[in-house]
């Protein structure tokens, strides 16, 4: 093991220890019945259940709280971290094993201050770094959402993580490092639909858990917001957001990146690998306005000082990439790189072509797959996978050239990998 | 150049929608005979096919590349996709077979067309069709799939990686296979002549679509 990473431990050792110490002891859950403001009557509003559904779906809460092809929201996906796996819960109305004996101040201790209903700090797997900027309102609305749905009697397992993270109390040191709570507050210097924007994305979208890099004790620095990112055990690289000079969206239009949320498609890309199925679970169903907000808070985002260009020594047979290219990509692809509109995604200037890592491109040639399907794009064009046909040393080569053909310029990709990545789990 | 004389011209056609599917199974979905891996998809029963899709979705087959290449696919479009494999007609290409003895031949032989009642296995006829091309709305044809990919699937059942719904008739009877069983069926089934009728028999309407054995057995499955 690395003694950096020795170091850190033993820091979290000492934190968590005295955590231990000063930690007030865990707390009684708040009785539904008499302690709480929020009656039961009032959650039982059609209009606001109505709301709290279109924000669950905003906030993307199924695709975690959902195992694949089970029933919605009563949870069972174990969620991977570089720590361990982490089961997200049932969050049905069932009083054993889901939500069911919770109050709205259970509920929004949890999302606004990361604790468990007995006062247990809850993993940030949950990204409550992010849902702590969600208003009272908003909480209120998912929460008479979720109690309004079919209780469904499903136990969570519990989390499996190494020690130290195992100790829930080892939780202080990392909130005090990474966890800052509090609800968005407004900036009067911007428009409403820039804060509206702002929110949505800071919130409940929690875009910057997956659009940032995570160090290595799984923390998000605030100086790095939406600066792109390897998602953590996926292995994908959700790019930075950017659309000004030097970022990872240059060049990309309100319309642009409105497309893409509601269709999976647009001029500069196609989402595939995680953000295909936030598209086709979450961004589809956001109405215009918020999307129009989303895109217009990203414009704003700030141009992006060049990273120090990276010396690449990987070396690579042009001429074999490409042949390559010509007999396998063009064909969708153009000649010029450029694809087709609607169709096939240009691969001259493409973000997810061009993040610094490779692994887009490496995987994407690998699986191939389909476009997300949605309301705005219902039978979707496909990408053959090429993980039978082409061995290592052929992706790295066809990759690399893809990288550095037109007007992109990112560093080759080594044979090695794609081998690596040719065995990463899809889920 | 304008860029509208380099831009490809794509057809508006199922077939051009599904590449992901047809590199591996086949533009006309003929599978890959050469090597066995992927099965033939032409002329199984729609329902069959769309099913399956949906199983790979939910989890009931695991198969990463399947997995991946379906996620992102809705009901109404994979019963599209079902459909166009399901229409389509390709010849029938034999697959390699390893060698085995005529014992073993024998023995696959006699399960595929008569099962074995003392071990309470049904024969494959029994629900496949009698020409083991499948029967409607959703039993898949069994002839001309080569034997590592039949060999493999009943194997599949055994390990968890491959389910249907309850209840799950096949999971039975990959259950009471023995091992050499499984070798026997896949090495018969592998090297029969391919039938000349490859559609899918109508279904018997005098017949239930699941068989009794199955039915009455799957309430008492782990």
């Amino acid at each position: 093991m690395k003694r950096w990473l020795v170091g850190l431990l033993v820091v979290v050792l000492v934190l968590a220890a005295l955590a231990w110490m000063f930690f007030p002891s865990p707390r009684e859950p708040s009785a539904q019945s008499t302690s709480t403001q929020v009656s039961a009557a009032s959650l039982r509003d059609p209009a606001l259940i109505a709301r709290g559904e279109y924000l669950a779906a905003v906030g993307d809460c199924a695709a975690c709280h959902t195992s694949k092809g089970g029933v919605r929201y009563a949870g069972g996906r174990s969620l991977a971290t570089p720590f361990g796996n982490v089961p997200a819960p049932n969050i049905t109305p069932d009083p054993d094993t889901g939500l069911g004996r919770w109050s709205f101040e259970d509920f929004w201790r949890a999302l606004h201050l990361g604790e468990g209903r007995h006062g247990e700090l809850l993993y940030p797997v949950f990204s409550y770094t992010s849902f702590t900027k969600v208003t009272h309102d908003d909480a209120l609305a998912i929460f008479a959402y979720l109690q309004s749905l079919p209780p469904v009697r499903q136990a969570s397992d519990e989390p499996s993580l190494r020690f130290p993270y195992s100790l829930r109390r080892s939780l202080v040191a990392w909130r005090a490092l990474y966890f800052k709570p509090g609800v968005y507050q407004p900036d009067p210097a911007q428009s409403a639909q820039w804060n509206r924007g702002a929110y949505l994305v800071q919130g409940l979208g929690h875009c910057n858990e997956c659009h940032a890099t995570r160090d290595a004790l799984g923390g998000l620095s605030p100086d790095h917001t939406l600066t792109g990112g390897q998602i953590p055990e996926q292995n994908w690289y959700a790019p930075d957001l950017s659309v000004n000079p030097g970022g990872g969206l240059e060049g990309w239009s309100t319309r642009d990146i409105v497309d893409l949320l509601k269709t999976g498609q647009s001029a500069k890309g196609a989402a595939f690998g995680p953000m295909a199925d936030v598209v086709r679970k979450s961004t589809q169903h956001m109405t215009d306005a918020d999307l129009d907000a989303i895109a217009t808070y990203l414009q704003s985002l700030p141009a992006r000082s060049a990273a120090v260009a990276e010396v690449s020594h990987v070396s690579f047979d042009r001429a074999k990439g490409a042949k390559l290219y010509a007999d396998r990509c063009a064909d969708c692809h153009g000649a010029d790189g450029r694809g087709v509109a609607g169709i096939y995604p240009p691969l001259d200037g493409n973000t997810s072509v061009n993040e610094p890592t490779g692994i887009n491109a490496i995987r994407t040639v690998l699986l191939g797959g389909f476009a997300p399907v949605t309301a705005g794009n219902p039978r979707p064009y496909s990408m053959p996978p090429y993980a039978q046909e082409l061995n290592d040393e052929e992706v790295a080569t066809v990759v690399s050239y893809i990288r550095q053909s037109w007007s992109n310029k990112a560093p080759a990709v080594r044979p090695s990998e794609v081998g690596t990545y040719r065995h990463t789990p899809i889920d | 150049m304008p860029a509208a004389a380099t831009q490809p011209v794509v057809p508006d056609t199922i077939q051009q929608r599904v590449k992901a599917c047809t590199t591996c199974h086949g533009v006309h979905g003929e599978g890959s005979p050469g090597s066995g891996v992927f099965p033939r998809l032409a002329g199984k029963p729609a329902a069959y096919l769309a099913q399956q899709l949906a199983y790979f979705q939910d989890g009931l087959r695991k198969y990463a590349p399947m997995e991946y290449t379906v996620r992102q696919l809705s009901p109404a479009y994979m019963e599209e996709i079902a459909a166009y494999f399901s229409a389509q007609e390709a010849p029938y290409h034999p697959s390699p077979v390893p060698s085995v003895s005529a014992a073993v031949m024998e023995r696959g032989k006699q399960l595929v067309e008569r099962g074995d009642s003392t071990r309470g296995i049904p024969s494959c006829v029994s629900c496949h069709g009698e020409r083991l091309t499948g029967v409607e709305p959703a039993i898949p044809g069994l002839a001309g799939l080569s034997y590592d990919y039949v060999s493999a699937q009943i194997g599949s059942w055994r390990t968890h990686t491959r389910a249907a719904k309850s209840p799950d008739c096949m999971a039975i009877v990959a259950n009471r296979l023995r091992d050499s069983d499984i070798t026997a069926v896949a090495a018969w089934l592998g090297s029969l002549p391919p039938p000349t009728d490859m559609h899918a028999q109508p279904a018997d309407p005098g017949k239930r679509v699941l068989p009794r054995w199955c039915v009455a057995s799957a309430g008492a499955m782990p």
